[in-house]
């Protein structure tokens, strides 16, 4: 671990110009200058660590208060005494909004995508993907005003369309009000992770072996026989990775849920009625009422949120960097 | 590369429907544009007759009717291999749509209900004396919060961020760079909750500060490190080591030489990086939420007292639910997206500007 540029770890490309045998001196200014940069980069791991620790403390204060079941309860009344709060509605809330998000948006952003890298005519291409791009930039709370003003009065003719057809199945049963439902979440949190799920599928498509698609095409195949012959298996999983990444993103969206759900504490059976909250929504709107024990245990429910997003993350980063390894 | 011109002179793989000579016969070029009105002025009768509400059904009718319109005369026509590809090539064109549609429409709300009541007053006066359900009032004190707050969170992360970057392509071999870039990466995706949770517990409830604005920085400043990272190490990466070999080989320290030489090269992709940064932090409003509070009244000083900022302005004017208070948050949502897209277009343009010429890819 501890390296010093000259002698452990020539500069790239070997460029240190000590000869053999003799250490090379080494001078004050690239002391420091070493010093600082590696402290910035163990700064930042004090800092993640300093998360979890933190987090972690203020949880187990929580819990220790906790007169209900932290994984089981249905109900969050922290702030009474005894506090008596469970996790158990955030996590389907925030599991299922997001696996609805997960199945609108991979399917289109893989559309989207294959339409900037092959479809799409070139000089529409580049200022297309470069429109999505800036789109991922539209804050989350633009998105939540949009959602909550715009998107559910809209919904509520698809809703009972829905209900109409669907409703025998108990998951899209619907009695009118305002859609601010679950799957609206759903919907939502699709529309703000296209952006960056199409993007990194986009990149992969781009790098699809030119001479496999030619070679496909010499041999007569058309247009969608080249693509799923030598682009889809090319860019598997780099679409999972970009899929997780976008998972990661709307478990952790806060302030787009929070304007346009409308939370209850229990687990309805149907998608479409309102209720239901999610991990990050809960914390932004019970957090002005809570007292000490509250904030703690909003904290611990922050913590869950942390391991999840950490391991959806992580996983996304270990399946790209296998992937490098396997393409370089 | 798209093979279109290839694909269309393609001689029949002996198939024996062949009908004339050795080509199979083609739908014309303007056959998907005429399914694709045909299936939208169905749809609109369809949605008209059967009294269907919502437009986001027409639309939705008018997909399917035209995918599916596309595979069957496809089919007909030209075969069952070339049916599949215009099958996939109409579903293609359908998800662009059903994804540039929102984003338009998003656009278009936020422009047309907030330029109602955008104007000088409502960008030089705060909400001071002002009730939610009067109209009037305005954005100065969260314009000036959200200015305050990111700077200082620019402040503390480019530099860190800089300096991390710098130790990942310049200096870093073994273990600790692998940690530092995996984290990097894992940080990238820490929701804007949790950053605000962690400073919370640690600055507001164990060290007992108050709600301020520079707590607000603080969680803000731990969203933008991992991206100013990522970007100015892609940066470096393009510096082209030659550059490097001859600046040492003139027995120019190395220090000096990333100062110097690595640094100026890659300036503006790093600016660029930066800018991207601020523009993804300044549209952050859940740290706001539990760490700045927010207040209808100017206040200055960032690192004292309750502030407001534009993203928490915006969820605090929805949130008390009347016709004025929703035309002053979409007008903060205008004015909030200009500073955003005006920040990226800038960083964009300092790209294409200062980009890195004649390095090795």
């Amino acid at each position: 671990m501890d390296i010093t540029p000259a002698t452990a770890a020539p500069p790239p490309l070997g460029a240190a110009p000590a000869p053999a045998g003799q250490k090379a001196t080494t001078r004050p200014g690239d002391r420091i200058f070493l010093a600082l940069s590696r402290g910035s980069g163990i700064l930042l791991l004090v800092i993640m660590a300093a998360i979890a620790v933190f987090l972690t403390v203020r949880a187990t204060n929580a819990l220790s208060h906790n007169e209900g079941n932290f994984f089981t309860t249905f109900e969050w009344s922290a702030n009474s005494t005894p506090p008596v709060f469970g996790i158990a509605v955030l996590a389907f809330g925030t599991v299922v909004s997001s696996l609805i998000a997960m199945l609108i948006a991979v399917p289109v952003a893989i559309g989207i995508a294959l339409f900037i890298s092959h479809y799409a005519p070139r000089k529409l291409s580049t200022p297309l993907s470069y429109v999505i791009d800036l789109l991922a930039a539209v804050p989350s709370i633009v998105y939540g005003l949009w959602g909550a003003l715009f998107l559910v009065p809209h919904l509520g003719g698809l809703y009972s369309w829905l209900n109409d057809y669907f409703g025998w199945t108990g998951i899209f049963e619907y009695h009118d009000g305002a859609a601010r439902s679950l799957f609206t979440i759903g919907i939502l949190l699709a529309i703000m992770i296209l952006p960056i799920v199409t993007s990194v599928s986009r990149e992969v498509f781009l790098q699809a072996p030119k001479m496999h698609e030619e070679a496909a095409l010499a041999l007569g195949a058309t247009r969608w026989e080249v693509i799923r012959m030598s682009v889809l298996p090319f860019g598997r999983s780099g679409v999972i990775s970009a899929s997780m990444l976008g998972l990661g993103r709307a478990l952790g969206e806060t302030m787009a849920v929070a304007t346009v759900l409308s939370p209850s504490f229990e687990i309805g059976k149907s998608l479409l009625d309102p209720g239901g909250g999610t991990f990050a929504q809960n914390i932004a709107s019970s957090f002005k009422e809570s007292g000490e024990i509250g904030k703690d245990a909003l904290i611990a429910s922050g913590l869950v949120l942390f391991v999840l997003t950490l391991l959806v993350n992580g996983a996304a980063r270990l399946i790209i960097a296998r992937r490098k390894e396997y393409t370089a | 590369m798209s093979g279109v011109t290839m694909n269309e002179q393609l001689v029949a793989d002996g198939a024996p429907q062949a009908v004339s000579g050795l080509y199979q016969p083609r739908l014309p070029r303007w056959a998907p544009a005429a399914l694709a009105l045909g299936a939208a002025v169905v749809a609109i009768a369809i949605g008209l007759g059967a009294g269907l509400g919502s437009r986001v059904q027409w639309g939705l009718l008018a997909g399917v009717l035209y995918v599916a319109a596309t595979f069957v005369v496809a089919a007909r026509v030209e075969g069952r291999r070339q049916a599949k590809d215009r099958l996939a090539t109409s579903l293609v064109w359908v998800c662009f749509l059903i994804a540039v549609v929102p984003l338009v429409s998003l656009m278009w709300e936020t422009i047309a209900r907030g330029i109602k009541v955008l104007d000088g007053n409502f960008l030089s006066h705060s909400m001071a004396g002002v009730l939610t359900i009067q109209p009037g009032g305005g954005v100065y004190h969260a314009i000036i919060g959200t200015l305050e707050q990111v700077g200082i969170a620019t402040v503390i992360a480019a530099p860190i961020g800089l300096l991390t970057a710098i130790y990942l392509v310049e200096y870093g071999r073994g273990r600790l760079a692998k940690a530092v870039t995996f984290f990097v990466d894992v940080m990238t995706g820490i929701p804007s909750i949790v950053a605000g949770l962690f400073v919370l517990s640690f600055w507001i409830l164990m060290m007992d500060n108050g709600y301020s604005g520079f707590a607000g920085s603080m969680a803000l400043a731990i969203l933008m490190m991992p991206v100013v990272v990522r970007s100015t190490e892609e940066m470096l990466k393009l510096v082209p080591n030659e550059l490097r070999e001859a600046s040492l080989a003139l027995g120019v320290p190395k220090w000096r030489t990333i100062l110097k030489v690595v640094l100026p090269t890659a300036i503006g992709g790093i600016a660029t990086g930066v800018m991207l940064a601020v523009a993804r932090i300044a549209g952050e409003s859940a740290p706001i939420v539990l760490l700045v509070f927010g207040s209808q009244l100017i206040n200055n000083n960032p690192f004292e007292g309750a502030q407001s900022s534009l993203p928490y302005y915006i969820y605090e004017q929805w949130a008390a639910g009347n016709e004025a208070s929703y035309d002053r948050a979409w007008a903060a949502a205008l004015v909030l997206i200009a500073f955003v897209m005006i920040l990226n277009l800038v960083a964009r343009g300092i790209a294409r500007w200062k980009a890195p010429r004649g390095g090795r890819s």
